[in-house]
């Protein structure tokens, strides 16, 4: 029965599918997956994201809800959200069930931000090209397995601050 | 805090990186990469031992070339190398080229799975972490295999730091989800909930559900702690003077996994955090910044989320309500969008289905205003679900006008929605006539066939507005351009009600006819199929119209029409017509007889578009079986026909019997040769429309399970468990009743790598029961959990549970398997206390013989004191101490919950030296038999 309880609570805990950063003209900066896609199905997701995020304004909302076709298999055609926000030219993205809360994602973009801009001092978009690797390390301490892992920006600094000083 | 310069430590990736970005053309950084490429390939077959930095940049270079989007078929060796390095940097790029590219290729894995060991057992948590992001992020099976056991040793151990217990919880949770099987936290459970119930910050955070056992409450009053800020180790976890904003929301989504809790005393500080919440709301910003408000109101709509889900406190819901409200006017699109979405979820409360009523006016210049489209799909979604028979005129006609500009990627739903409501509020037929055909008028393109279906079935089956309806399609058809669609309800209505209007000579047959063959030639086959049908009728309806449609019928164009249906029924048509008596004619012909009434398909139809939990009353699929009444179960009755499938036979199938001597039988059946052998009294269950062959045997829904019974007995007591099992397939049940409603969810896990396709499934409940169940989709992955909810109501005293049918196919095999759901009488129970001269007064007062059982049994399992007390507690009842003077026997009493009464229910166990049983009951119910039955069961059970 202990197997089985945990069984129960499980259906509503796959959160973050995957987390994207791309640019205006659609280069992708980071790309975290948090399930299962072969390749094609990436790049036609992230097409797919650039397509419809790019085309809002700052008139409309920060969420667009898709329909994502491109992963057919694994996600069986449901209805996904797309949480983003714009900095400067670069988009960050993170795609939630429908259900998730909104808010909670958007301000976790903001918050993993602000912490790219604290380690890069004042982070642009080269950045994260030359440090692509480091950017890894950063989103690994903030989000894993699909869940916010750690929101705290004064512990995630300073253990980035303690993993810089290793060799 | 550092500054990370540009590449620092490996010149050689910045200036690879640099001349890539460079390039001027695609050929230019394919011939860089190709150099580069070259380059690393010789530097790692060379004789000379590269040392780990060498190693370290040239993996990273790897790395960065495939993140180009080019593949990589070599250097997976030396990245496992750096597994083992003891730098920190060189470790990490190991661990980072393996999460991105490693695939199954098992001497690999074999020594990538060393390595982790190596790091998990290292002790040093930097090494732990990096090896467990490992697993996270790739989340293999045979990662899965090896570590399923280790991880969570880690996570429990008194010695393990936090942050890497969180990186452990996170990444059980990710092995968890790949590989359901493999996971098992056993014996480790306890020890979870110790970690739990320490309230440390870091050690809750970031734990998943999974981990969360079922009993295990998460404590309000840590919740109201962070909430009310009274907490102080929350600093660090501070945001934009918010404390803690995720940490909130997740226990509040967390508590939206349970029900509400008994306990008053509980409850009471839930219901304190949610009003300091909701008064938070209504307090002065501590900044302007749109990151303090979006934190705080990502609190506030985790709550309405929550009270939403209890929905048992009025006062909260109508709180959020009007908080809402004000966001449903605030400058920030986002909140407008939450506010109108949470809404929605609002309106389907009856404690607060008023209060959004009132936000009317707003809502719909939302629909005619808000630039995002997305928006305005809520606002239509938000009136949709406010709609009732007092607004509905309003409403309907206000999404009747927006349709006119409506965006293309929303015309579609909105016409279900409008064709929904209609109907559903319809109180004079004429209005839902107009509605409909103005729906057509405005937005045909976008009506499906579901909508003219169902418009037709409606004016079939109400004589009241038939001649209304006629009337009304024939003026529409007066337009110079109109759509098929309308086209096709106007042929169909004049074909069956044209005599309606016959009398006004401006609609005289002739009129009719010309009016409506003046469509014929823009139409496509279907419809003019449909035409020709119409024609036939009409040649019935008016025999003064003969001459002219034999004319019709006989030209090239129909006679030697080049498609074989419309040619085929030109002829058959016109022999008919030719050679049948008036009275063979008025039979074959006459009106359609009323359809079953049925819930509309329509529902069906939205219901696929927008996702469960969209629409309030979820009906099977109907769309893919063409079927236009959605039900699945269409009788096997020749005395109830089923002209429903086809309307006019638009595509030639299968026919039913064309020995059926009804009346009703479809036109095309008449001239069916030789009826097919699949002719029968039953009728196709499968749907006229659909391709696929006729039903077979199997398709029936199987006989239960022999072992079902014992299945009910089991669930009798518990709520949760495992309703099912085989090797294909797992069924987890969880249910929860409160009064005479349940809720019950299904857990469908497929325990194959194979998927399941057409997974179906279907709830048959007795007539004392009714019951909703949400569809699910149609293909179930392999490894894959999904979940169904069923609810349920008990209209009054029941005996038979209602049965679940499951259909899939299997590698192409049909599998069938019937269930019985363990409802019984006895979760409808309500526990109620009572002192022991009230209870003996009445059971005294119970003295009827049939308000009476008793039942005499053996205890098969021994009578261990404490045992009996969970059974009994178990079966919903109070257990009342100090009531019975005879301390070995057990008083038990509960009021039974049924929509139509309640029943007061008082039990009395006797268990004497013999280990025997007695068991005496009193109600006044026809299931008190079952109950003692059931009863013995319990007690024997387990």
């Amino acid at each position: 029965i202990t197997f089985l309880t945990l069984h129960f609570l499980s259906s509503p805990a796959i959160q973050i599918r995957f987390i994207l950063i791309q640019n205006r003209a659609g280069k992708t900066r980071l790309a975290k997956w948090y399930m299962q896609f072969d390749d094609d199905e990436k790049q036609k997701l992230i097409e797919e994201v650039h397509a419809v995020v790019t085309v809002r304004d700052a008139k409309h909302t920060n969420f667009v809800e898709v329909r994502l076709y491109a992963c057919l298999s694994c996600l069986q055609f449901r209805n996904f959200k797309i949480i983003y926000r714009r900095y400067a030219g670069l988009y960050f993205c993170i795609c939630v069930d429908v259900t998730d809360n909104n808010l909670a994602y958007l301000e976790g973009i903001h918050n993993f931000v602000e912490v790219l801009n604290e380690y890069f001092h004042n982070v642009c978009e080269l950045d994260l090209v030359f440090n692509f690797y480091k950017v890894y390390t950063v989103v690994d301490e903030m989000f894993l397995a699909g869940e916010i892992r750690e929101t705290s920006q004064t512990k995630v600094l300073k253990q980035l601050l303690m993993l810089q000083s290793l060799e | 805090m550092p500054a990370v310069s540009k590449g620092d430590g490996m010149r050689g990736l910045a200036v690879f990186i640099s001349d890539i970005r460079n390039c001027k053309s695609k050929e230019a950084e394919i011939k860089r990469i190709n150099k580069e490429l070259a380059n690393i390939r010789s530097k790692f077959k060379g004789d000379k031992a590269l040392d780990g930095y060498s190693k370290k940049k040239y993996v990273c270079k790897l790395l960065f070339i495939f993140l180009l989007g080019h593949d990589i078929d070599f250097g997976h060796m030396e990245a496992v190398n750096l597994l083992s390095s003891n730098k920190y940097t060189e470790k990490q790029i190991g661990y980072l080229f393996i999460s991105v590219l490693v695939n199954s290729n098992s001497e690999l894995i074999r020594l990538i799975n060393n390595a982790i060991k190596n790091d998990l057992s290292s002790r040093n948590p930097t090494f732990m972490c990096l090896a467990l992001h490992c697993i996270a992020n790739v989340g293999s099976r045979e990662m899965a295999e090896a570590f399923a056991g280790e991880i969570p040793r880690i996570l429990v151990a008194g010695d393990t730091m936090d942050s890497v217990k969180q990186s452990a919880a996170l990444c059980l949770l990710r092995l968890y989800k790949a590989s359901p099987d493999l996971v098992l936290m056993g014996e480790w459970t306890s020890r979870v909930v110790h970690l739990l119930n320490d309230q440390h910050m870091r050690s809750i955070l970031p734990l998943p559900h999974c981990l969360y056992p079922l009993d295990f409450n998460p404590s309000p009053p840590f919740l109201l702690q962070i909430v009310s800020s009274a907490s102080t180790d929350l600093q660090d976890y501070t945001y934009y003077f918010v404390p803690a904003p995720w940490l909130s929301c997740k226990l509040l989504r967390l508590l939206q996994c349970y029900p509400p809790p008994e306990d008053g005393a509980v409850k009471g500080r839930l219901v304190e955090c949610l009003e300091t919440i909701l008064n938070k709301a209504q307090e002065p910003p501590k900044s302007k910044k749109v990151q303090h408000s979006n934190a705080k109101n990502a609190i506030l709509f985790e709550a309405i989320s929550l009270i939403i889900h209890y929905d048992s406190e009025p006062n909260l819901l109508v709180r959020a309500c009007n908080q809402l409200g004000q966001f449903l006017q605030h400058r920030e699109t986002n909140l407008r969008y939450l506010a109108l979405e949470s809404m929605c979820t609002l309106a389907s409360s009856e404690f607060s289905h008023e209060a959004v009523k009132t936000h009317i006016e707003t809502v719909i210049n939302a629909l005619k205003t808000e630039r995002d489209v997305s928006v305005r799909q809520r606002a239509a979604d938000l009136l949709y679900a406010m709609c009732d028979r007092s607004n509905a005129k309003q409403i309907v006609a206000e999404m009747l006008s927006y349709l006119e500009t409506a965006d293309y990627s929303i015309r579609e739903e909105m016409v279900l929605k409008v064709a929904i409501l209609a109907e559903k509020y319809a109180v004079d037929y004429s209005w839902y006539v107009d509605t409909i055909l103005n729906l057509i008028r405005i937005a045909g393109d976008y009506v499906s066939e579901e909508v003219w279906y169902r418009v037709i079935q409606i004016v079939i089956n109400r004589d009241d507005v038939q001649g209304y309806a006629a009337k009304t399609v024939f003026e529409a058809l007066q337009a110079p351009a109109c759509h098929e669609n309308m086209v096709k309800v106007g042929g169909y209505i004049l074909g069956e009600f044209g005599n309606l209007i016959a009398g006004d000579p401006r609609s005289s047959p002739l009129v009719q006819f010309n009016l409506l063959h003046s469509k014929f030639h823009l139409c496509s086959v279907p419809t003019r199929a449909l035409l020709l049908s119409a024609y036939i009728k009409f040649i019935n309806l008016f025999p003064e119209t003969k001459a002219t449609i034999q004319e019709v019928l006989r030209s090239d164009s129909q006679i030697r029409n080049s498609d074989v249906e419309l040619q085929q029924r030109a002829v058959e048509y016109l022999k008919l017509s030719s050679i049948a008596s008036t009275d063979v004619l008025a039979t074959v012909l006459e009106e359609m007889p009323p359809f079953p009434e049925r819930e509309s398909s329509i529902l069906a139809k939205l219901k696929k578009k927008k996702g469960p939990g969209a629409v309030t009353v979820e009906l099977e699929d109907g769309k893919e079986r063409g079927e236009l009444n959605g039900g699945g179960d269409r009788g096997g009755d020749a005395s109830t026909p089923s002209p429903s499938a086809d309307l006019l036979g638009l595509r030639s199938t299968a026919p039913v019997s064309g020995t059926t001597p009804s009346a009703g039988s479809l036109l095309v059946d008449v001239f069916s040769e030789a009826g097919p052998s699949a002719t029968s009294a039953g009728v196709n269950d499968d749907g006229f429309l659909s391709s696929a062959p006729p039903t077979v045997a199997s398709e029936d829904p199987a006989p239960p399970l022999p072992e079902s019974d014992e299945l009910l007995n089991k669930f009798v007591c518990k709520n949760n468990g495992v309703l099912f099992e085989n090797q294909l397939l797992q069924i987890g049940i969880k249910s929860e009743y409160r009064q005479n409603l349940g809720r019950m969810y299904l857990f469908y896990g497929n325990k194959t790598s194979v998927q399941f396709v057409s997974f179906n499934t279907t709830v048959s409940c007795p007539g004392e029961l009714q019951s909703h169940i949400l569809q699910l989709e149609p293909l179930v992955e392999g490894g894959a959990q999904v979940q169904q909810v069923i609810n349920i109501e008990c209209l009054t005293d029941f005996i038979d549970a209602p049965l679940l049918n499951i259909k899939f196919r299997y590698g192409g095999a049909l599998q069938n398997i019937s269930l019985k759901l363990p409802v019984t009488i006895n979760k409808f129970f309500q526990p109620t206390e009572m002192a022991a001269a009230d209870f003996f007064q009445r059971w005294k007062q119970l003295s009827q013989p049939q308000q009476e059982a008793q039942k005499i049994f053996k205890a098969s399992h021994g009578m261990d004191t404490e045992v009996l007390k969970a059974k009994l507690l178990g079966l919903g009842t109070a257990l009342l101490e100090n009531v019975d003077p005879n301390p070995e026997n057990y008083v038990c009493a509960g009021v039974i919950q049924t929509k139509a009464q309640q029943v007061g229910c008082l039990l009395r166990l006797e268990p004497n030296a013999q280990a025997q049983v007695h068991t005496h009951k009193c109600i006044l119910l026809d299931s008190m038999l079952i109950m003692c039955h059931q009863c013995k069961s319990i007690l024997n059970s387990c």
